[in-house]
């Protein structure tokens, strides 16, 4: 029975944040990709609520160019906001959860993992679809780069915040109305200097302070929020 | 091998009511050690405690004389609670394959096939985990009991589910897991083969 022979090794395998991370990267994907059902609905979502706008306020060039860097980030941070529910419900509700805590990997790894794969699921193609949807409103190339690059900042602070505020709501009843209570307020400065970065471009002046407030909220926000998602879970083990 | 493990009077309420005060037990390499009580009475609480996802109220558990906490004892351990931690999504395969990646165990396909076939499952392990049976995924959770090096094991209820021949499986991967020097903490209401060296009976 050579499996018996394989199982004798007695030496403990030391736990890496890397193989965390790759480890619930790899899952996360492969599990978005054999059911790409919520995140086609959660880009079938912004495309079609940035696209109604239009209809319901009519097609004049002028006043299209000056709220469409503000309607798409609105859009998208719906739309990553409804994407959050599923981030940890389904691990929770099967007991991978459970498992994932008693890893001897880091927390913070397989943490992190799950984030960057939210990102990648969510975040990315938002951000990638967004020049599109822009041409709707008549923004000019550097409004467009402008509103690409700084949802390329903020919609990874979304993941990181959407993280730590699902997972503060695991197992609480009416959870889905608690998420929105935490998260939308947490959302607005993300908002505010996202929209921003696009505006300042569209209104001749330089994109450059509202990117850099970004990537500064994104870094201290990747250095934070593992650490405050890793400390809900252990809550919601509890 | 000389891990043993102890809990030191350990007490857990939840809400208003004490589940169980007073618990104290030791394990050394090669035992098993049954808990038994009613329904609601704190076993699976009991295995969470001393796995250490739920927090005790007092009392401690040593792994080895130190704390059971940290990398070190969640590489010893293997827990399995009543929800198994199986993706719906993945294969047979790749469910093995995940849950040993996330214990950092280094593991070849051929082992995870031999595996396989040895629970029975050979011939499915491409299937997708929601087109199994309850007792076929519950297999699942077996052949990952076979490629686990873990020296610990909780496991909630390891029968359910499984028939006649799953549970002869069971008992023969219990009794090679104890002659390997291992321990295991097993809440069961089942008379198993390997009779264990202690009862604890919690709730009466």
């Amino acid at each position: 029975m050579n499996v018996a022979a394989e199982r004798l090794p007695a030496e403990e395998p030391a736990g890496s944040f890397a193989a965390a991370f790759a480890w619930a990267f790899s899952r996360d994907v492969r599990l978005t990709i054999r059911h790409p059902g919520e995140t086609l609905l959660v880009v079938a979502f912004f495309v079609l609520v940035a696209s109604l706008f239009p209809l319901g306020v009519g097609a004049e060039p002028q006043l299209l160019q000056r709220i469409g860097p503000g309607v798409i980030w609105v859009c998208a941070l719906l739309a990553a906001f409804l994407s959050l529910p599923g981030m940890f419900a389904s691990d929770y509700a099967d007991g991978s959860l459970e498992q994932m805590t008693l890893s001897p990997h880091p927390m913070s790894g397989w943490a992190c993992g799950k984030i960057a794969a939210h990102w990648f699921a969510t975040g990315l193609p938002l951000t990638v679809l967004s020049p599109l949807l822009g041409l709707q409103y008549g923004l000019s190339g550097d409004t467009l780069g402008a509103l690409a690059a700084a949802l390329v900042l903020g919609t990874p602070v979304l993941s990181l915040l959407g993280a730590a505020c699902t997972a503060l709501a695991l197992g609480a009843r009416g959870g889905g109305m608690l998420l929105a209570l935490l998260a939308l307020p947490l959302f607005v400065p993300v908002l505010v200097f996202g929209a921003g970065a696009a505006e300042a471009q569209a209104s001749g002046l330089s994109a450059a302070p509202h990117l850099s407030i970004l990537a500064a909220g994104l870094i201290v926000a990747a250095m934070g929020l593992p650490a405050a998602v890793c400390a809900a879970v252990r809550i919601a083990m509890d | 091998m000389s891990a043993r493990l102890e809990a030191r009077a350990l007490a857990c309420s939840r809400g208003p009511a004490t589940l169980f005060r007073d618990v104290s037990f030791e394990l050394s390499p090669g035992e098993w050690l049954a808990v038994r009580g009613p329904n609601g009475s704190g076993k699976t609480t009991l295995l969470r405690c001393v796995a250490g996802l739920t927090r005790v109220d007092r009392g401690q558990v040593l792994w080895d004389g130190a704390a059971a906490a940290g990398a070190a004892f969640h590489a010893s351990l293997l827990y399995s609670g009543h929800l198994p931690g199986i993706k719906d999504d993945l294969t047979a395969e790749e469910n093995l394959q995940s849950a040993l990646g996330l214990r950092a165990v280094p593991v070849s396909g051929t082992a995870i096939r031999g595996a396989l076939a040895e629970v029975g499952l050979e011939k499915r392990r491409r299937l997708p985990a929601r087109r199994l049976s309850a007792g076929q995924r519950r297999r699942i959770g077996l052949a990952r009991l076979m490629l686990d090096p873990a020296r610990f094991w909780a496991l909630d209820e390891p029968l359910t589910a499984l028939d006649d021949e799953g549970r002869g499986l069971f008992e023969r991967l219990l009794e090679r897991h104890l002659a390997a020097g291992g321990l295991a903490l097993l809440a069961t209401h089942h008379d198993l083969a390997p009779a264990p060296a202690r009862v604890l009976r919690i709730g009466a």
